[in-house]
């Protein structure tokens, strides 16, 4: 069973016609958004500006009680 | 009209979520509906034996795989934008979101490890009735996947099971099974699945009425109109009902965002519903204007709407920023010094409890707690800003309920048509089939609008406005963020119209 299954999966990504144009689109999207914008465009905010969850609970705590008057 | 626009920090992040969830939501809902349609097609070969329907079903299934396949991954964005555009907001609700999203990634993967290989790998591997029977586990699990999202979202617009926790800033769960089975959460699910198999229907109707026009494929054209025009004529009407029910709850938890969908600024005894109308895009609330330049107004409906009696009182604009004594409503600008307590109860909270002073700390934490329902509101500067879009909102609305009621006539002709024998000479009739296709998107896109336009100024309704819940950040590293994104998101679009068109213009295998 376990032989079929694999097989199932082998023939049929080897006989793809659509699926392989569709899984380099995949591919290529995964990367754009992981290795790039991921990377360079979207740090986690308070996980890169704050050690701990103390620090970053502090930053939300002010953020609320000192909401910023301008909006930049 | 570009130098009106307010290009903040924040009105960039609402941009690029809005850009992104508009986005995602082009594959979302086809791939709901699709998937079931796929099961009813197979269904039918199976039942039948006839091979026409096997090779039917698996030229939708190609098209259902390009769609996913483009698609995929396009909600993971939303995720990154929370983590940096939204941190605060991320911060607040980590604990409400974590146990959805954690339990709809999980079932996603399951499923499209498993089924979804043997939906597409698996014909002549495995027996019909198991490859049938993951054709429909592709299709429910796409549609409960989709469940947790939506309530995510729907928490969003009313805010239960949960407790603010002062110490950590964060909204705690309290009751898991009260999120799950909110009233919101539930409607907002079986309206979005159900339009999304409205849209799939459509979808179906509009290429093979594209075949019909082109006179090819024909049996092919018409078998696939049957099932998609029954399917599409229940799930549409599916969607006015769960439609009403949604707009009723809105009446409830969003009482504002009801006043905005109709306009409505100063709350009346009956309320009518307006069919058509042209927004005077200058009233302001309070003001002596005229809400509308012109309307057609169906009497009591409105309130039949919202309080399930043509008598029901529906509060206006003015009812819920000013208040209105006679029907107990608080206005906004009492709410806004109501969140102003909590806020300071909030923030000498944790001053008293840094200097270590417990009594202080107290005391503070009671004024917080008496006044924490109405936190939000401390954040905003007038009471004006608690009211959305108003023409946006409302035009939204009807351009939405107008195709929705279209839509019903559309399958309903098609469904005598076919039944007549009559369909392929009525060219007309037929190049609205195929029109229908993109105005069922538009349908789509308008309902969200309303949703999320709806509920502004509101990250989490009523405890956390979009001005709070953003990152301390600066516009311009947002704004280029959305231009790369509106160059993503393009290009991936135009891979899957000509990969899409090219399979279409293709056609079915063996017909």
């Amino acid at each position: 069973m376990v032989r079929n299954f694999f097989h199932m999966y082998y023939d049929g990504f080897r006989s793809m016609v659509v699926g392989r144009t569709l899984w380099k689109i995949i591919l290529i999207k995964l990367f754009i958004m992981f290795a790039i914008l991921k990377v360079f465009f979207f740090p986690n905010f308070l996980a890169t500006n704050f050690d701990t969850d103390a620090e970053r609970a502090d930053h939300v705590l002010k953020n609320l009680t000192q909401p910023a008057v301008d909006n930049r | 009209m570009i130098e009106q626009i307010d290009l903040t920090m924040v009105n960039w992040a609402r941009a690029t979520f809005a850009l992104t969830a508009m986005y995602h939501w082009i594959f979302v809902p086809l791939t709901l509906g699709l998937s079931f349609l796929c099961a009813f097609f197979e269904s039918i070969y199976v039942r039948t034996g006839n091979e026409q329907w096997k090779s039917l079903t698996k030229f939708w299934m190609t098209l259902f795989g390009i769609n996913f396949a483009i698609g995929v991954a396009t909600g993971i964005i939303l995720e990154f934008e929370f983590g940096t555009n939204w941190s605060n907001y991320s911060w607040m609700v980590g604990d409400i979101f974590g146990a959805p999203l954690a339990i709809e990634g999980i079932l996603a993967f399951f499923l499209e490890a498993t089924f979804f290989a043997v939906m597409f790998f698996g014909w002549n591997r495995v027996s019909k009735k198991f490859h049938l029977f993951s054709t429909w586990m592709v299709a429910v699990g796409s549609n409960l996947s989709a469940l947790w999202i939506l309530v995510a979202n729907g928490w969003m617009q009313n805010p239960i099971g949960m407790k603010f926790n002062p110490d950590l800033a964060r909204f705690e769960m309290q009751d898991f099974w009260g999120l799950i089975s909110s009233p919101v959460a539930i409607s907002h699910f079986v309206h979005a699945t159900s339009s999304g198999f409205l849209l799939a229907s459509l979808f179906v109707v509009g290429i093979s009425s594209w075949y019909l026009l082109k006179k090819r494929h024909i049996q092919f054209a018409k078998r696939s109109i049957a099932v998609a025009c029954v399917f599409g004529l229940f799930s549409s009407l599916f969607v006015a009902y769960t439609g009403d029910e949604h707009a009723f709850i809105t009446a409830r938890t969003q009482p504002m965002k009801l006043a905005a969908m109709e306009a409505l600024y100063d709350g009346k005894t009956p309320s009518g519903l307006v069919a058509v109308g042209l927004v005077n895009a200058d009233k302001k609330p309070g003001d002596d204007q005229d809400a509308f330049s012109f309307k057609v107004e169906i009497p009591g409906m409105l309130s039949l709407l919202a309080k399930r009696s043509f008598t029901g009182f529906v509060p206006g604009i003015n009812d819920l920023v000013f208040g209105n004594a006679e029907e107990n409503l608080i206005g906004v600008e009492e709410k806004i010094r109501r969140g102003k307590l909590a806020v300071a109860g909030l923030g000498d909270y944790k001053a008293a409890k840094s200097a270590g002073e417990q009594l202080a700390a107290s005391n503070a934490l009671s004024l917080f707690d008496q006044h924490r329902d109405y936190l939000g509101y401390g954040y905003l500067e007038s009471a004006e800003q608690a009211v959305p879009p108003v023409s946006t909102v409302f035009y939204s609305f009807r351009i939405m309920v107008g195709l929705g009621v279209f839509f019903i006539l559309l399958f309903l002709v098609y469904i005598y048509l076919l039944e007549k024998q009559q369909l392929e000479d009525k060219p007309t009739i037929l190049k609205l089939g195929v029109i229908s296709l993109f105005l069922g998107y538009v349908a789509q896109q308008a309902g969200w609008v309303v949703t999320e336009v709806g509920r502004q100024p509101w990250a989490i309704q009523d405890m956390l406005p979009v001005t709070i819940a953003r990152s301390n950040l600066d516009s311009g590293t947002v704004a280029v963020t959305f231009f790369l994104f509106l160059a993503l998101f393009t290009a991936l679009l135009i891979a899957e119209l000509r990969i899409m068109t090219k399979q279409i213009s293709i056609g079915p295998e063996g017909d």
